[in-house]
């Protein structure tokens, strides 16, 4: 039977010919991540198990991210648990702040060449969706499927219909995958891929970069979605290259492709050069406009950075859209980038200079303010231009506070504004 | 079996951040969750609710982030079973998993209003709204999940795996 790549992952990690939308499997994985909101209750329900070791401490993950550095006595417990858990099991994976290899898991996974084409990640964080974008089938779970997964090694999985996303043309002047991704989520709805795979596929995916194709995988469970994923092509083996020559030359990593009759639940065809820069007003990241309507929203926060939005090429683009200019006098803003790396990356390249010249403050890598954890909270009525995911109620702070969603050049162009606007007005 | 209760009303695209916020994230206990389920949307939720209490939703209930504080804290604070039209995927796997009664049933969450008296049975699907009087049939759980209830969890269906 014809299969979607998603399909073709999940019936190989299954150990299975085939199999189809609907079928109940139980698949090996490659990796377990958790971070450090979602592991200290697993490592309760590990010890419940009464478990001794973790299935590979090669292949299980843990990333403190969220509220670190320590936002309070509460986060430093719960860091405290899982720095004690890791050192326990021994796990590779684990690294303190400041390190070279640490940052926000969905930055350094791929980054730090962990996660590879074919792979089969789960993550205890809804945005494990990211690695898609390499070609791996990776997605989003709780903390009980966590600790079972960190016992066994193995967990099931329905498996999902998919949906074609077939792009082609090329990006307008500052157009990015953010803005491709919520256009895609402003069309489909925030529900439009409940419990499907959004498959990519056609010439348009040469438009995006490796990073681009990350920020976009990355918000396919915002519209639902069980996971995204993009064909490997010469980007994606130039990028692995990079990230781990070792397991790179070993091929040790397996190319899986959509079989051409395979079946989707649905087609849909976009030309890049329709894609406008997008944001998606509060509260739901459907409520998408063109960023040039919206010009009439003034704003007393802006943040550039996370999961979604915090590789070098996202620090590089808001460096160039600020240098030489001032941030708004009315406005704080927060640059974060993704990962150490990235960060002495972008000292290196000057850019963190640049950023701070024009006015912003520079974080530590941290998931922060955009769960309203910290480094950026925002107060009863102020309203936040941000490169994160979320704009749900009380997502950055007050449930009185505004998170408007963008990609970022409208970010960087609406801190100098001082509202929502695009680079073309600087 | 049967739970029975009143409706706590609520709309499409209930998301984790409003069942409970990240800023209490810093502690997992059901006692501290319970708190503050649902206040950022009904701030009288946790006075209101009592024992065996029922919620219903519209579409994409539990959308947003995996943490599963989301439906430890609604189980948490005594509600008996969720009925949505639909589940977002993460939120679905985690209530199984934390043993949160869920059920999807699209054609009874017009005809449920707030405040109504109804009851569900996990064995038929069948929810009746006591106050109206009106029957629905939901989707009955599929065999597999029936197989990790029976176990008492994701925790009891892996500890017996692990034995063998």
């Amino acid at each position: 039977m014809a299969m979607t790549m998603t399909q073709k992952i999940l019936a190989d990690h299954a150990g299975l010919e085939s199999v189809a939308p609907g079928d109940l499997i139980e698949a090996r994985l490659d990796y377990v991540m958790g971070n450090d909101v979602t592991t200290p209750p697993a490592v309760k329900i590990f010890k419940e198990l009464g478990v001794k070791d973790v299935f590979d401490k090669e292949k299980v993950l843990l990333i403190q991210d969220h509220f670190t550095p320590n936002k309070d006595i509460k986060s430093a417990e719960l860091n405290k648990t899982m720095r004690c858990f890791a050192r326990e099991q021994g796990i590779t994976h684990y690294y303190e702040l400041g390190r070279r290899e640490m940052g926000i898991e969905h930055v350094i996974l791929p980054d730090n060449g962990i996660v590879f084409p074919g792979d089969l990640v789960i993550g205890a964080d809804s945005h494990t969706c990211t690695y898609g974008a390499l070609g791996a089938f990776s997605t989003g779970v709780g903390s009980t499927d966590l600790a079972c997964a960190m016992a066994r090694g193995i967990t099931w999985f329905k498996v999902p219909d998919a949906i074609k996303i077939n792009l082609k043309g090329m990006f307008k002047k500052y157009v990015t995958g953010k803005d491709l991704i919520l256009s895609i989520i402003g069309k489909i709805g925030v529900d439009g891929a409940l419990y499907k795979s959004l498959e990519f596929d056609g010439e348009g995916i040469k438009a995006l970069s490796m990073d681009g194709r990350l920020t976009v995988c990355n918000m396919a469970i915002e519209c639902g979605a069980k996971n995204g994923i993009f064909p490997v092509d010469n980007y994606t083996l130039k990028y692995i290259s990079r990230t781990n020559p070792e397991r790179f030359i070993k091929s040790g990593y397996k190319v899986y492709a959509a079989d051409e009759n395979a079946e989707y639940s649905s087609v849909l065809d976009i030309d890049l050069n329709d894609i406008d820069l997008t944001v998606a007003l509060p509260h739901l990241p459907s409520n998408t406009r063109k960023a040039s309507d919206c010009r009439d929203l003034k704003i007393d926060q802006v943040v550039i950075g996370s999961c979604t939005n915090g590789r070098l090429e996202d620090i590089g683009a808001a460096a160039t859209i600020l240098k030489g200019l001032k941030v708004h006098k009315d406005v704080r803003c927060i640059v974060i980038p993704g990962s150490q790396r990235v960060y002495r990356q972008a000292l290196e390249n000057g850019w963190l200079a640049d950023l701070d010249d024009a006015g912003c403050v520079i974080s530590t890598p941290t998931c922060g303010p955009c769960l309203g954890g910290h480094m950026g909270v925002l107060a009863k009525g102020e309203r936040c231009v941000s490169t994160t995911n979320r704009n749900f109620v009380g997502r950055m702070g007050d449930p009185g506070s505004e998170v408007i969603l963008s990609g970022v050049p409208v970010a960087a162009a609406s801190a100098v504004l001082g509202r929502v606007g695009t680079p073309d007005e600087l | 079996m049967k739970v029975s209760g009143r409706v706590f009303k609520y709309g499409d695209n209930i998301d984790t951040d409003v069942i409970i916020p990240a800023r209490y994230l810093t502690s997992a206990d059901p006692g501290h969750l319970r708190e503050h389920c649902m206040e950022d949307i009904d701030i009288s939720f946790k006075d209101r609710v009592k024992p065996g209490d029922i919620m219903v939703a519209g579409r994409n209930f539990g959308c947003g982030s995996s943490r599963e504080h989301a439906p430890v804290a609604i189980k948490a604070s005594g509600i008996s079973l969720v009925i949505a039209s639909d589940f977002a995927r993460i939120f679905y796997r985690n209530s199984i998993n934390v043993g949160l009664p869920i059920l999807e049933c699209p054609e009874a969450i017009d005809k449920i209003n707030d405040g109504d008296e109804i009851e569900a049975d996990f064995d038929t699907g069948v929810i009746t709204d006591k106050t109206t009087g009106e029957s629905f049939e939901s989707k009955p759980f599929p065999e597999f999940i029936k197989n990790i209830m029976a176990s008492g969890g994701l925790v009891g269906f892996t500890e017996s795996e692990l034995k063998n």
